[in-house]
């Protein structure tokens, strides 16, 4: 197999010395079998593979993105500044052109994590993506990016970060929310009033295989990334579609995530979920470092790899066939559909309530959106959560038109504290963060 | 005690005899490359004239006989089983013509998955019987972690070959592509090796000298001469560890430091952290191989006092080829140290030769003699100075593993510049003016290399994977794979690897006293599957650090 070699910068950062609890899958050992695997191969001894040691984030690159309560050092720890650090360390190499690519092989995951941030839910506290991506608009200007979301959950909290985003396109493939946490992730969450499209989500059934994985691919992703046109793609490259996988119920394999790397060819790739640590993770890793690296993966599979008893069912093909096309179909209906649900609102509400599996907290959010033609619009979140904190936070979007900075701006200053504990502004355009 | 070490380099042989750790003799002659042993008796001869022979202890040889042999491709033809099992393709492991990929698989945690083709390798055996080859390398994918299918392999093989290296005796680490290199080049340079080792201790014999002698590795360290032929491929690059050994044996100071040896085509930079010369992560590279030899961090750049200077685009370029020697001394072309002589940094060779082969370069930039002097000497100097500080930076950004290491973030910053070699005197201080350093020049640094040696103490690296689940403790180097009972520990984990380094640092010739036994990794995972936890994976290191028997005394 003849291909272009690309030089592919690599983060590992396995963080050996932390876990969540001594059983927990997101442990110490989770990629330690990875490590053996990627040292055995000697995928460090490429020319065109560049190992990088990760950075570590400040508490700046985390306002940027989310609204942690009451502060970032009460919501994370080290580990979550190393973990997003390397992936703005991959983010940095591949923006300053010194590698073509690159992936950050770190953990803890952080795909869960939504804008407000009251605990841990789904093993994530703070989301490593959106800061990378927040920390590259800072510093290289703003980007179309695009995040494709391969972890075999509806990637939730990234959804809720860029809900409102315009310019951040989300599309997450995942099993089907009827049979898997977090139980959303379906084609009616297609994004906020002012980024209708920019959210999409491809929920597929138990047991699809890599022919499903693939097929949506081509059919679904690459078309639309085509239309899109981002200066940035981004992999969340979770591992726990794997068929081996022991809390999910999917077919896809460590040759078929390497195929799915290969023609994506995103720009950077950052590790998410993936608990299959001996059977699935050191080959899925292997394969998708060679896939970034345009070297032969065709070697790859897992030890146990039977593709007769891994195949999906014709019911399935005919089922991921058909999703396909309502989604994409649906997708070219973006804008007629925001006309049908905005009519002559000038702000939308949503209502949420959200649950924080991991640390066991609830919150009620309300959510409201100003209409706007020429931005992502103001938005502002009432959250109340059961630990006893309410807050209001002041959202101004990148790339802000005047009329809605100053109308952000106005409710900042106007909102008391009487009723909440803390009332923040978030300024993404020009990276302010206030609290009183 | 009387100590006699050799350093057989590529242009001179250097040897020292010290008495009470102090330099009582030196010699120096120019290596016949194509006898080396020619050199040896005559350094050899020169030291021990008038020495009584009984009262020699230890002879210490570092020697570029491995080296050599690779770099001439004056090596043997070697038949290659390797057992690859999933992973890179075998067109990217392919190392020579004569490779064989039969099926069979180790995991990552050394679990047999397949079975090998054991009438596939008879097959291949009777193939390389009747090709007429009778050298053989076995390497598996993490063989280091269940050696059973290399050792299956030669079983089966060895009646039709004269010698098989193994991979998984090779070394510790994991990386299967090292493990094919090393093992490859231990196999194609045994022969050569071992005449050279047999003509050695013949010589010795003839010398009435029957106390141990010993060579030097690649990391620094001695091995014993008669335990070295087995493993041939850690002599490679012992030259260059020599020097910074020497360096190490000078000096006083425990701080971090920079080690230069600037020699006549190239310039070696080693760093020491706290006194320590550093290793290699995995290994040393050899013209091109990766290898899993363990070996001192040498970072080797193309400038040297006999680098040929051209004037190119009005510009001065400097190296990397050196041509011959200085003008000064009757060499082709300039070189820096004409430079220096012309500035009168050092009062060597014929100065009015040196002036006239800087002269058309100052023509041509229309400037005097003095100032291309002066630049080609600051260019010179900056190279070094840039690549010492590039080696710093790589080393103070090498990737860790552990949140606990991130926020420790120890950066190595040298206090210290020590350096040896030819142009040392000359070009030292306006290093360390560069560097910010103050700077040292050891006494007997023209001969650092032969106390290197002389003064090495044995060094030897021990790793230990236990795995409680399957209750299998696995020593990759020694083939080991023993039963464990549920109840291991980390400590019994440390302590068998201390006794079995022990009993292999013996074996290579070591000396009670001087064996600081350190542990280099201690990890302990639980291991979880479902919400139990059913073993532990114990990963445990521990090297004999190099260093020295003693230091030299002044
Ligand atoms: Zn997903
Ligand atoms: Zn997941
Ligand atoms: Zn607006």
């Amino acid at each position: 197999m003849l291909k272009k070699e690309r030089k592919t910068g690599l983060i590992f950062f396995p963080a050996f010395d932390w876990a969540i609890s001594p059983t927990h899958p997101e442990r110490e050992e989770r990629l330690l079998y990875t490590q053996d695997q990627v040292f055995e191969e000697g995928l460090l001894d490429f020319d065109n593979i560049i190992e990088f040691k990760p950075g570590v984030a400040v508490d700046d690159d985390i306002n940027r993105v989310h609204i942690c309560v009451p502060d970032t050092r009460s919501v994370i720890t080290e580990s979550h500044l190393i973990s997003a650090g390397g992936a703005i360390t991959a983010a940095e190499k591949v923006m300053k052109g010194e590698v073509d690519n690159a992936f950050a092989l770190v953990r803890p995951p952080g795909h869960h994590a939504m804008l407000v941030v009251h605990g841990a839910r789904g093993f994530c506290n703070v989301n490593i993506e959106a800061i990378m991506i927040e920390y590259i608009r800072k510093h290289y200007g703003p980007q179309r990016v695009a995040i494709i979301d391969t972890d075999c959950h509806h990637g939730d909290g990234t959804q809720d970060i860029y809900w409102n985003d315009p310019n951040t396109l989300c599309i997450s493939i995942h099993q089907d929310g009827t049979t898997l946490y977090p139980g959303t992730g379906f084609h009616r969450e297609f994004g906020g009033p002012n980024a209708l499209g920019a959210t999409i989500n491809i929920p597929l059934p138990p047991r699809t295989s890599d022919e499903g994985f693939l097929y949506i691919l081509d059919h679904v992703i690459l078309p639309i990334l085509d239309e899109f046109k981002p200066d940035l793609v981004i992999n969340s490259a979770g591992q726990d579609n794997h068929y081996s996988d022991p809390i999910t119920d999917m077919r896809f394999t460590a040759q078929g995530y390497a195929l799915l790397n290969d023609r994506l060819s995103p720009h950077i790739a950052v590790l998410e979920g993936g608990y299959s640590i001996e059977k699935a993770l050191p080959y899925v890793n292997v394969g998708i470092i060679l896939a970034m690296a345009g070297l032969d993966y065709s070697n790859v599979r897992e030890p146990d790899y039977d593709p007769l008893t891994i195949r999906q069912s014709d019911e399935i093909s005919r089922y991921v066939e058909k999703e396909a096309a309502e989604i994409y179909t649906l997708w070219g209906k973006r804008d007629l559909m925001r006309e049908k649900l905005i009519g002559n609102a000038e702000y939308v509400r949503r209502k949420k309530p959200i649950y924080y599996d991991t640390d066991g907290i609830s919150e009620q959010q309300e959510e409201t959106v100003r209409v706007c033609n020429d931005c992502g619009g103001i938005v502002t979140i009432d959250s109340a959560a059961d630990t006893g904190n309410r807050i209001f936070a002041v959202i101004i979007p990148g790339q802000s038109c005047p009329a809605c900075r100053a109308k952000g701006e106005e409710i900042y200053t106007s909102t008391g504290k009487d009723k909440y504990n803390y009332v923040y502004l978030q300024d993404r355009e020009r990276d302010i963060f206030l609290v009183k | 005690m009387v100590i006699l070490g050799i350093d057989v380099g590529g242009t001179h042989t250097d040897a020292v005899l010290i008495e009470n750790f102090r330099v009582k003799k030196k010699a120096k002659v120019l290596t016949n490359e194509r006898d080396l042993l020619d050199s040896l008796w005559k350094v050899t001869d020169d030291l021990l004239k008038e020495e009584n022979p009984e009262r020699l202890e230890r002879v210490v040889l570092s020697t570029t006989i491995s080296t050599n042999a690779i770099a001439q491709g004056k090596t043997d033809r070697v038949g290659m089983i390797l057992v690859s099992g999933p992973g890179l393709s075998p067109s990217l492991l392919r190392i020579n013509e004569d490779c064989h990929f039969i099926s069979g698989y180790v995991n990552h945690r050394g679990m047999e998955i397949a079975g090998i083709d054991r009438d596939n390798v008879s097959r291949i055996g009777e193939r390389f019987q009747r090709d007429g080859i009778d050298h053989c390398s076995i390497v598996g994918k993490f063989s280091t972690r269940n050696p059973h299918q290399e050792i299956e392999i030669h079983e089966i093989i060895a009646t039709h070959v004269r010698h098989v290296s193994l991979g998984h005796r090779m070394s510790g680490h994991l990386n299967f592509p090292r493990r094919i290199a090393t093992t490859f080049l231990n196999e194609a340079i045994r022969e050569i090796y071992s005449n050279f080792v047999k003509q050695v201790s013949n010589l010795m014999h003839l010398r009435n000298i029957s106390i141990p002698i010993y060579i030097l590795k690649a990391d620094g360290g001695t091995i014993d001469i008669a335990q070295s032929c087995e493993f041939p491929v850690q002599t490679i690059l012992s030259g260059p560890a020599a020097s910074i050994m020497g360096i190490l044996s000078m000096v006083e100071r425990r701080d971090d430091a920079i080690a230069l040896d600037i020699g006549g085509t190239t310039t070696d930079i080693a760093v020491f952290a706290e006194g320590v010369p550093l290793l290699e992560a995995v290994g040393v590279t050899i013209f091109g191989h990766r290898t899993l030899v363990r070996g001192l961090r040498i970072r080797s750049i193309g400038v040297g006092g006999d680098s040929r200077v051209r004037c190119e685009d009005g510009g001065i370029v400097i190296g990397p080829e050196r041509e011959g020697p200085a003008a000064a001394f009757g060499g082709p072309f300039p070189t820096p140290t004409d430079a220096m002589i012309v500035l009168s940094l050092t009062s060597i060779g014929e100065r009015g030769r040196a002036k006239g082969a800087l002269l058309p370069i100052a023509l041509k930039m229309q400037c005097s003699v003095e100032e291309v002097a002066k630049t080609i000497f600051e260019q010179t100097c900056e190279k070094i100075a840039s690549a010492v500080l590039d080696e710093m930076e790589a080393i103070n950004n090498r990737p860790v593993y552990t949140i606990h290491e991130i926020l420790e973030d120890r950066r190595l910053e040298p206090k210290i510049l020590y350096v040896v070699g030819g142009p040392a005197r000359p070009m030292a201080f306006r290093l360390g003016e560069m560097l910010g350093c103050p700077v040292y020049i050891p006494e007997h640094a023209e001969v650092a290399n032969a106390i290197g040696a002389a003064l090495a103490r044995t060094t030897a690296e021990m790793a230990i994977l236990a795995d409680t689940e399957q209750g299998t403790l696995t020593i990759g180097e020694e083939g080991d794979r023993i039963a464990i009972p549920p109840r291991f520990t980390r400590e019994d984990a440390i302590r068998i690897a201390k006794e079995k380094l022990r009993g292999r640092a013996i074996k290579m010739g070591a000396k009670e006293e001087d064996m600081a036994i350190e542990v280099t990794e201690d990890q302990e995972f639980n291991m979880v599957r479902g919400f139990y936890t059913t073993g532990k994976n114990i990963r445990v290191r521990v090297q004999v650090k190099p260093g020295l028997i003693a230091s030299l005394r002044t």
